[in-house]
């Protein structure tokens, strides 16, 4: 399970735990996040701003 | 079409200032129109950062150099755009569409101003006054962490969001905080005082020692850093002060070239200035009169004007839009009310020493219209954004 994080905003996405409010469950790859997600905190879409790799 | 005409089509959208707001409307527009010429102008160096991390990043052990994810090659190759940068942009000509910069002029076919703004300075005596920092830009913060170099206490003027982020920050880096503020309780502007209340005794238990309800009359130097005389009289010590007291817009460029400014250069909806092909967005700018600060608004607003910029006049809309507040020790989430109403603290739910919640009602139909959050309590923003949104449409709806 990895960590990401917004280049914009610093919004970390923890794999782990997912974002159950956004209906990504616990555990949801980045990968497998749906291409319209966007940055709960700064609206950042998925593809403007590949999330960085802060921790595997 | 003769050449003339060609070469006037081809002149380039200029875009002034390579911050949050200059970049992303850059990146839309460049999604939408894959041929037309941009100019980006820098004053410094180009560098693409997260700016909210400013605030966040000592914890994470990053310095300036690892905020900047992107430089302005990097930039310019993304974008597929001339940035220029270490630019000073010395006026604005609207009638011939033309800008000075650096004592040549540059032609624009569309004019972008996203200059930001300055940080707040207050009138404060003393001989360690002028050497109280602010950081609102990458090569502020690389300042600010050379100046914390070998110290071990920092005075921060302010309890807004960046002050007290800034302090939760520096107090999980092992730094002693103290944190000023004239207003009776931090995030006065955000949270209600019985909300704020929670959250500075939370951000108290973690170390940060808060001076509420106090100003700063004086910073002297001593010895080994400043004494900060109180308006009380009260004094204290820090190795390093740092003023987070709020934003200026940089509006003299456009107030120079005649371009109307009131809180900031004051827009329409779409972003359009006073004068025709001259847009403004992000700090600098008072959207129908308005400055709307932090990201999200910033975001909303570079995707409508790309779109206008593209040959498709957008209205901004901006739908509910949550500030997050990023203190480990009591994240907070605020959705500002606009217009009157009555908060309502809601103490049932949570922890109520170290959470609170509360829900702002409208004076009239009683609709939820804005809601504060702090510590566990976060965790309802989801849902507490899905009513707000259900109320905004069907309010809309009538």
């Amino acid at each position: 399970m990895k960590i990401w994080e917004c280049v914009i905003c610093g919004f970390r996405y923890d794999e782990a735990l997912g974002l159950p409010e956004a209906g990504l469950a616990p555990g949801t790859r980045w990968d497998d996040v749906p291409e319209d997600w966007i940055c709960p905190d700064c609206a950042t879409g998925k593809h403007d701003f590949e999330m960085q790799l802060v921790s595997v | 079409m003769s050449s003339n005409e060609s070469n006037q089509m081809q002149e380039p959208v200029v875009i002034v200032g390579t911050g949050l707001a200059g970049y992303t409307v850059a990146r839309e527009l460049r999604k939408l129109d894959a041929a037309v010429p941009m100019i980006l102008l820098s004053q410094d160096n180009g560098s693409f950062y997260s700016k909210p991390m400013l605030s966040n990043a000592l914890a994470m052990k990053k310095d300036a150099r690892a905020l900047a994810s992107f430089d302005a090659a990097a930039m310019a190759q993304q974008l597929n755009a001339e940035v220029r940068t270490h630019q000073r942009v010395e006026r604005i000509l609207p009638g011939e569409h033309k800008i000075a910069v650096d004592g040549e002029p540059l032609r624009y076919s569309k004019l972008v101003l996203a200059t930001g703004a300055d940080p707040r300075r207050l009138r404060i005596d003393g001989d360690g006054a002028d050497q109280i920092l602010s950081v609102n830009d990458l090569a502020d913060y690389d300042r600010f962490r050379q100046a914390l170099a070998g110290c071990a206490s920092v005075a921060i003027l302010g309890a807004g969001l960046i002050g007290c982020e800034f302090a939760n920050d520096l107090c999980a880096a092992g730094y002693a905080v103290s944190l000023i503020d004239p207003a009776g309780s931090p995030l006065a502007r955000l949270l209600p005082e019985r909300v704020g209340a929670v959250f500075e005794k939370a951000l108290g238990e973690r170390g940060v020692r808060f001076h509420i309800g106090r100003g700063v009359a004086a910073v002297d130097r001593v010895l080994s850093g400043y004494r900060l005389t109180l308006d009380n009289g009260e004094a204290v010590v820090a190795d390093v002060v740092l003023s987070a007291i709020g934003l200026v817009p940089r509006t003299a460029l456009a107030s120079d070239a005649g371009i109307v400014v009131d809180q900031g250069i004051r827009t329409d909806a779409w972003c359009r200035t006073s004068a025709e092909d001259v847009y403004a967005l992000g700090d600098c700018a008072a959207l129908e009169g308005k400055v709307q600060p932090y990201v999200l608004p910033i975001m909303h607003a570079a995707r409508a004007l790309a779109r206008t910029l593209s040959g498709q006049p957008t209205r901004v809309e901006f739908p509910v839009m949550p500030v997050v507040i990023k203190t480990p020790a009591a994240p907070a989430v605020v959705v500002v009310p606009e217009g009157e109403g009555e908060w309502r603290i809601d103490s049932a739910s949570h922890d109520t020493v170290h959470s609170a919640r509360a829900v702002c009602h409208h004076l009239h139909s009683g609709q939820p219209i804005g809601f504060a959050l702090v510590g566990a309590a976060t965790a309802d923003k989801a849902a507490l954004l899905k009513e707000l949104a259900a109320a905004a449409a069907a309010a809309a709806a009538v």
